[in-house]
């Protein structure tokens, strides 16, 4: 299985490719990539560096081009296509049907995945995206059940790729207008999820609290943990009772699937975080390189090892991790 | 400008969805959209039985449109959009690609619903070469993106075949996911879920701790909290070339609302509707603001 990692930044490539990834996926300083962050990303200097350090080593680039174009913005997506296209990257992330269908008539040869935010969960929509656009790859929404993602797998007519670790949606990705509902900017039309310059924080006599555009998301007492207000993760109130409604502040992590994802032919393997550090980066690529090594050698005695997990939950969101959908009881 | 009934997205029982569209038949919404588009363990009607309420509202003058499952993963919930996508006669709304494959491969004409996330005027050429007649735009696009997306379908020279609806009206749907929230509300687990969403006609309010009404909890689905009601911009939608205003079905008043839109549409009548309404209107996303806001006074 491949391992796809992460990367903001140039030195969080380099910290991937030198601990283990097999790809590493970036995007570009613009809209036209789900992780729009204040200086996250790439411009054309950096990436053909990055596309550079890669190969060097034989490891492979993806440039995440997985937002939604309105006609405003058309042309920048167009743009985002042919720069990837230039730099000699291996594969383009894809979401969009009218970028898919760009991608597919200007660069046939150039590979392309469905991004995750295509939201394909079925093998008919895989079918669509294989047949109109050839996509090679798809990856695959955090809502399956490993039973959903297994039988997927058996007849899916690409390969797919899933996610392995890393913040968790607990919707269906490319399907979610909770943060353009609260703020106005969603992952589909702008590439961020409860953005930073929405969040304000404040200390009252009730505690600290978080607020979303206004929208009170936490409240946090002395030696609750803390966490950042996306806005499916706080606590709200639901005929009288008060807690996480939608879910908590966990991260996912599958690492105890790797051999049923293995045996299920599952290609690859991704780690979400681009808009995390290069520690977390080398971390969780270095955890997951030995893992998926040890799985390779002998996937009947594969067991997680403690330090692995351990080094896992030290970056976990709300340094705790769950199974997520692939576990049903979780749903 | 006509109106169209979107589908019922709450788990109502079969008399009472019955006796809806018995109402609902002699209203003045020209289109109904049927069927279950979120949860396929609400079975008040399967899938055959949809088709067959479909077959007999059909014969009364209105244009009737099954509509599939907007999220589709286990095999028995593609059985069910295959069911609908090969019913012979109706025509059917996809709500996930996946339907799109399958109607097409069939050679059919299809509605595209919000979830297929079409975003610009490239997606609904593509689109419309595999049998797309009508699209419903996204829910968080704006005025201003619908007015440059049918600018461009002109420009391609796609525009003449094609027909526009927006959700006008109703709790806006805004995220589906792997966790039912109605069973985490009861602490059950999805698969023992008892169908408890039953018991919410109209969903489960999630309030803020403040008390602002924040979302709306409905099994899968997550709606807005607030009420999008586009009717004060009617003409707006009208001069950019829309042909349906949805209205999404809510247990109270949803004949009051079709007969209101229709008056302010056909006979000059005023856009305020507040009395109907059981959370606050909002706006926002036509006017390119946050979703839950309010510009237009209801």
């Amino acid at each position: 299985m491949e391992l796809v990692c992460p990367a903001g930044n140039y030195p969080m490539l380099k910290a991937a490719v030198d601990s283990g990834a097999d790809a590493v996926y970036i995007g570009f300083k613009d809209d036209t990539n789900a992780r729009h962050f204040a200086g996250l990303n790439f411009n054309d200097g950096t990436a053909a560096k990055a596309v550079r350090y890669a190969h060097d080593r034989g490891r492979k680039v993806f440039v995440a081009i997985n937002t939604y174009p309105q006609p405003a913005g058309w042309e920048r997506w167009q743009r985002a296509v042919d720069a990837a296209a230039d730099l000699g990257v291996d594969a383009l992330i894809i979401a969009d049907i009218g970028v898919l269908a760009y991608a597919a008539e200007h660069h046939p040869e150039l590979p392309r995945h469905l991004s995750v935010q295509g939201s394909a969960t079925n093998v008919e929509a895989l079918r669509f995206y294989q047949q109109q656009f050839g996509i090679r790859r798809a990856v695959i929404p955090r809502v399956l059940s490993l039973a959903q993602v297994q039988q997927l797998a058996q007849q899916a007519p690409v390969e797919l790729e899933v996610f392995g670790f890393g913040s968790l949606c607990v919707m269906v990705e490319g399907r979610c207008l909770l943060s353009s509902y609260a703020t106005g900017e969603s992952p589909n039309t702008s590439g961020a999820c409860s953005p930073a310059s929405a969040v304000r924080w404040e200390e009252t006599p009730q505690g600290l609290e978080s607020r979303l555009n206004g929208v009170l998301i936490d409240r946090y007492q002395e030696g609750d943990a803390v966490g950042y207000p996306v806005v499916c993760k706080g606590r709200f109130t639901v005929a009288g009772s008060t807690y996480h409604a939608i879910e908590e502040p966990t991260s996912l992590n599958t690492l105890e699937l790797l051999p049923q994802l293995q045996q299920a032919g599952i290609v690859a393997i991704k780690i979400e975080g681009r808009q995390r550090s290069v520690a977390y980066v080398g971390k969780v690529a270095q955890v997951w390189r030995d893992a998926i090594d040890s799985c390779a050698r002998n996937p009947a005695g594969f067991a997680p090892q403690s330090q692995w997990m351990e080094a896992l939950a030290s970056v976990s969101e709300g340094t705790q991790t769950t199974l997520g959908a692939y576990h049903r009881p979780w749903q | 400008m006509q109106l169209s009934l979107g589908p019922i997205l709450y788990f109502w029982e079969r008399d009472t969805i019955e006796q809806f569209y018995e109402q609902m038949i002699d209203s003045p919404v020209e289109v109904i959209y049927l069927g279950e588009t979120v949860c396929h363990k609400r079975r008040s009607f399967k899938p055959a039985e949809w088709i067959e309420l479909a077959r007999q509202l059909g014969t009364r003058g209105k244009q009737i449109i099954l509509s599939t499952l907007a999220l589709i993963e286990a095999g028995s919930e593609l059985g069910g959009v295959k069911r609908l996508c090969s019913n012979g006669e109706l025509l059917v709304e996809a709500n996930d690609i996946g339907a799109v494959q399958l109607l097409s491969e069939r050679k059919l004409p299809f509605v595209g619903g919000a979830t297929l996330n079409i975003y610009n005027a490239q997606a609904l050429k593509h689109l419309l070469g595999m049998g797309l007649r009508r699209w419903v735009m996204p829910i968080e696009l704006s005025r201003d993106a619908l007015a440059d997306i049918l600018e461009d379908a002109r420009k391609l020279a796609i525009d003449d075949e094609l027909e526009t609806e927006v959700f006008s009206f109703g709790h806006m749907p805004l995220a589906y996911s792997a966790r039912c929230f109605t069973a985490l509300h009861h602490n059950l687990p999805k698969d023992d879920c008892q169908l408890k969403c039953r018991d919410y006609p109209e969903g489960l309010a999630m309030h803020s701790q403040e008390d602002e009404e924040f979302f709306t909890l409905n099994g899968i689905q997550t709606q807005s909290g607030n009420i999008q009601h586009l009717l004060p911009h009617w003409r707006t939608l009208a001069e950019l070339g829309v042909d349906f205003m949805r209205i999404s079905p809510q247990p109270e008043h949803t004949l009051e609302v079709v007969q209101r839109y229709h008056q302010a549409l056909t006979a000059d009548a005023g856009t305020s509707i507040s009395e109907l309404l059981s959370s606050p209107p909002c706006d926002g996303y036509w006017l390119n603001k946050p979703g839950k806001d309010i510009i237009a006074r209801a």
